[in-house]
């Protein structure tokens, strides 16, 4: 979203067919963010709060206006009347590997995992980033607007650089590139290291030494001897790959330059720090890096026994990327799992988003977060409540992605973002009945829903099933 | 009872207690054979499942759903000494019975996973217990999951308190085109796997189809590396155990052994395949080599071709919406379940996962909505029959499971809401009339051996 004119005028192109399910909202000047309102409907803002009935929402320029209770429509903007139904921000996922494979077991068509590249931290996952990839569409159409995607771990305890996307069908997926590093320091990162959790975090403690020196020589901008330009709203970072040409570094290198250059906006805390661990020990060695790198910018992803060191994350101020359903001991590194983890985090003060792994797909965010409301209701079980569980999967996410206020919420100056349902978001037989990105009507079609169109009936008798598209 | 104690002590002491059995040389003529193993038909590894002790128990004023397709309104639904007594309205007398106010709550039968790997890939999932594919040939008829089941494997413990699951299968994996014999256990905890197995169920053969061996055994350069490479090993597999079947004084093959249980219908099918192209063709050679197919599990594609599901008479047993991981997915939609019921196709819906055996209701739900957006009719009733009584004659255990009719097991859930909402949670699952997880009691929740002592013992999970 950082050009949105640009994203706006190419529009123009693709459109064309969704015409027919845009409804009143095509017209000449489809390549641009509609202004609207609806009314009469239940509204989830997505800040944690309950839903309120009878809610209106405003929408001009391709941003929230105003959403809640006794909300005027303004003059001369169109208003869709909901009929009563619910109306939410767009869906946050967040971590997710969304535009960078087709087919999981079909090698060619997945770019999740880079074991054989030279690279490891210097990877940025933003130029791969395919917007027409069926699950893009797939998961445009259960109502996920916004993700954070990323490539994983695999040659290196590194995943590389992850970015934020939209789902929309402009063709620009990238909202901010490079958004995120993240590490692995738990089994798997263990094992990719050499065989042991120590190595993990000995070539995590020398990749940001490293870093640090690259720096020094490089003349990146933004060092304290330099006036360091200013950050604002969604302005995208430097790429400090692409500065310095030195050649000569210190004895004793690990890392490529690139994956050095790579991890300098990591040790200065200009870019988050996402650490894959899940066992309380490894949790709270995690919190302890900040002692010896006060900089970083640190968000816990997985966090299976969390809630056995929730007091020591919530005083850290580290939010938390959860796993909502894990229950059995999948490894010895979650021998405490439960699907309690998330409420008694939430119950600590962590600021927790449910993982958009939760599911077999990221499209069950919604069931992941019903099932923790659910356990509201289970004696001995520390659920959440609806409004906590929707901002799981809606407005934390997207503050931890550096979009709060601005995404996976319903509030004044937030991007349009809106999805209508068929029933409560976080009901299983809910779906968005229509979804708005920036403001635009998106297209929910996709090769499941053609698929579904020509096998409502199995009527062979004129022509082959073959000529039914 | 005899000849089963010699196996018993043949297996444990070395023959010492047989030996007098057989005579001298046991190659004479007229004369019993030394050495006798037992035969296949004294049903060795038999189960020693006996039901545990329960309380005469009426639940009165729920919505019942009997999983036969019916509902009943503030309903009443009797248990004792194991079995279902009774089920109707409020008007059906309590006394006798202990009541248990469930107004405003529901009641199912129990829930069956027809696919599960609990037991034989269990949690933790290491390398150890790894016991689900004996991918060393792709034929292993032979093996039997049952040798495999970990009892002692937490995932059984979940099943149970968070999806209502009371009975399921454990199947072998897909690696092979005959993986081996599956085996249906009750969800109770036992030292042994004996102790689960769920008395006079028939055994399964699991079968698979596509990718999956052709990629395990192509990729060491031996057939099958193609789907035609797949039938023909199967086929070849079939034709020789025909012969076997066909001999009086063959020599006893247990390979052969449970295929040829399969061809006198004694051992149910139950087939991994994705594509609908390919389950045609699975069902060609079932009649070619004269067998049937019980369920196709996995079956993605099924919508294409639920007609023909429906006049061969094979379930489809299938998640709601997985999709994607692999080329043969490729075509997954939500709507799989609601279109073959639509065709009058049975469904059934599995987990294949120790995570989704856990909200079988909620897969339901899904499946449920996608269908009735299109207009198709798919009463909560009727869908509860997917986890229910369909798995139930796929498994051919339908007559002792499976739905609330009176003589049944009493295998119960008592749910805090709408086992269709994503909300509500089993407050109560009974086994055989025994109460076996109470969400109201924390001590009623199995904790199995690897949890003991451990962070977490205990806990709600």
């Amino acid at each position: 979203m950082k050009r949105p004119e640009r994203k706006r005028l190419t529009l123009l192109g693709a459109l064309g067919i969704f015409c027919g399910l845009a409804g009143a909202f095509i017209g000449g000047s489809m390549a641009r963010a509609q202004d609207f309102a609806i009314i009469n409907a239940t509204i989830a803002t997505g800040d944690g709060s309950e839903p309120v009935e009878n809610g209106t929402l405003v929408v001009r320029g391709g941003n929230v206006v105003a959403a809640g209770e006794g909300v005027a429509v303004p003059l001369g903007v169109e208003a869709i009347d909901a009929g009563g139904a619910w109306v939410t921000p767009g869906l946050f996922a967040t971590v997710t590997t969304l535009g960078i494979w087709d087919v999981g077991a079909v090698s060619q068509s997945n770019d999740i995992r880079a074991n054989d590249s030279p690279f490891s931290a210097a990877l940025d996952v933003s130029p791969i980033v395919n917007p027409a990839n069926q699950h893009i569409l797939i998961h445009r159409a259960a109502g996920i607007t916004r993700a954070a995607t990323t490539t994983m771990p695999s040659g290196s305890i590194f995943a590389g650089q992850g970015a934020i996307i939209d789902l929309d069908s402009d063709g620009q997926p990238v909202m901010r590139a490079r958004a995120f590093q993240m590490v692995d320091l738990g089994e798997t990162g263990g094992r990719i290291a050499g065989g042991s959790r120590a190595s993990a975090h000995a070539l995590l403690r020398n990749a940001l030494r490293e870093a640090g020196s690259y720096g020094e020589a490089a003349r990146i901008p933004g060092r304290s001897s330099e006036a360091r330009p200013t950050r604002s709203g969604d302005d995208l970072p430097i790429d400090p790959r692409l500065s310095g040409r030195e050649s000569e570094r210190g004895g004793d290198v690990l890392l490529t330059r690139f994956d050095a250059a790579a991890l300098v906006p990591v040790v200065r805390g200009e870019q988050p720090l996402y650490v894959a661990v899940e066992r309380a020990s490894d949790i709270r060695a995690v919190l302890a890096l900040n002692e010896e790198f006060p900089a970083l910018d640190l968000v816990l992803v997985g966090a299976g026994e969390g809630w056995l060191a929730a007091q020591e994350i919530a005083a850290a101020r580290v939010p938390v990327i959860a796993d909502a359903l894990d229950d059995l001991p999948e490894t010895f590194e979650v021998l405490a799992a439960t699907q309690s983890n998330i409420g008694r985090l939430v119950q600590a003060g962590v600021q927790v988003a449910i993982s958009a792994s939760s599911g077999e797909n990221p499209r069950n965010m919604p069931q992941a977060a019903g099932n923790l409301v659910a356990l509201s209701r289970l004696p001995g079980a520390t659920g959440l409540s609806w409004g906590q569980a929707f901002a799981a999967i809606s407005s934390v996410p997207a503050a931890i992605s550096g979009y709060e206020g601005r995404a996976g919420i319903l509030a004044p100056g937030a991007l349009a973002d809106v999805v209508m349902w068929s029933g409560d978001p976080l009901e299983v037989g809910s779906v968005p009945t229509r979804v708005f990105i920036g403001g635009i009507e998106q297209s929910l079609e996709n090769h499941q829903t053609r698929l579904r169109t020509r096998y409502r009936d199995l009527d062979e008798s004129d022509q082959p099933k073959g000529f039914d598209w | 009872m005899r000849v089963k104690f010699c196996g018993l002590v043949a297996a444990s002491f070395a023959v010492a207690g047989c030996a007098t059995m057989g005579g001298q040389a046991g190659a004479d003529d007229g004369e019993a054979p030394r050495y006798v193993a037992m035969a296949p038909e004294e049903a060795p590894f038999a189960s020693t499942y006996n039901r545990y002790p329960g309380v005469a128990t009426a639940l009165v004023g729920a919505t019942v759903f009997d999983g036969a397709g019916n509902r009943i309104e503030n309903g009443t639904v009797l248990l004792r000494d194991g079995e279902i007594v009774a089920v109707g309205t409020a008007d059906l007398s309590t006394q006798g019975y202990e009541v248990i106010d469930a107004a405003g709550k529901f009641v199912t039968p129990g829930i069956i996973d027809i696919h599960s790997h609990l037991g034989n890939y269990p949690t933790p999932s290491v390398d150890a217990h790894s016991d689900g594919n004996e991918a060393t040939s792709p034929a292993t008829p032979e093996v039997w999951a049952e040798h495999s089941v970990w009892p002692q494997d937490p995932g059984f413990s979940r099943a149970l308190a968070n999806g209502g699951v009371t009975t399921l299968q454990i199947l072998p994996g897909s690696a092979n085109l005959f993986g081996g014999r599956s085996v249906t256990l009750k969800n109770v905890p036992a030292r042994t796997v004996q102790g689960m197995k769920f008395p006079g169920a028939p055994y399964g053969l699991k079968m698979a189809c596509g990718e999956n061996p052709k990629r395990v055994y192509g990729n060491r350069g031996r057939i099958p590396s193609t789907r035609m490479g797949n039938f023909a090993v199967a086929r070849q597999t079939w034709l020789d155990a025909i012969e076997y079947a066909n001999k009086d004084d063959a020599r006893r093959d247990l390979a052969k052994e449970t295929l040829v249980g399969v061809l006198q219908g004694d051992i149910l099918v139950h087939n991994h395949c994705y594509r609908a192209d390919e389950m045609a063709l699975v069902m060609d050679m079932a009649k070619e080599m004269g067998y049937r197919v019980s369920a196709f599990h996995h079956a993605v594609e099924a919508y294409k071709i639920g007609d023909i599901l429906r006049e061969n008479g094979v379930c489809s047993a299938i998640w709601a919406d997985w999709y994607g991981f692999k080329m043969e997915a490729y075509d997954a939609i939500t709507e799989n379940a609601a279109f073959l019921q639509d065709a009058g196709a049975c469904v059934v819906i599995h987990s294949d996962s120790e995570n989704d055996i856990q909200r079988l209701n909620q897969e339901v739900a899904k499946a449920q909505a996608a269908g009735e957006r299109l207009g198709i009719a798919l009463p909560d009733e009727l869908v509860l029959g997917w986890i229910t009584l369909n798995p139930a004659r796929a498994m051919g255990i339908d007559a002792m499971t499976g739905s609330l009719e009176p003589g049944k097991m009493a295998d119960v859930v008592l749910w805090n809401g709408d086992p269709l909402s994503v909300y509500s949670r089993p407050e109560k699952v009974w086994v055989d009339g025994a109460l076996m997880y109470d969400a109201l009691d924390r001590k009623r929740r199995p904790v199995s051996d690897f949890e003991l002592g451990q962070p977490g013992e205990g806990d709600v999970k």
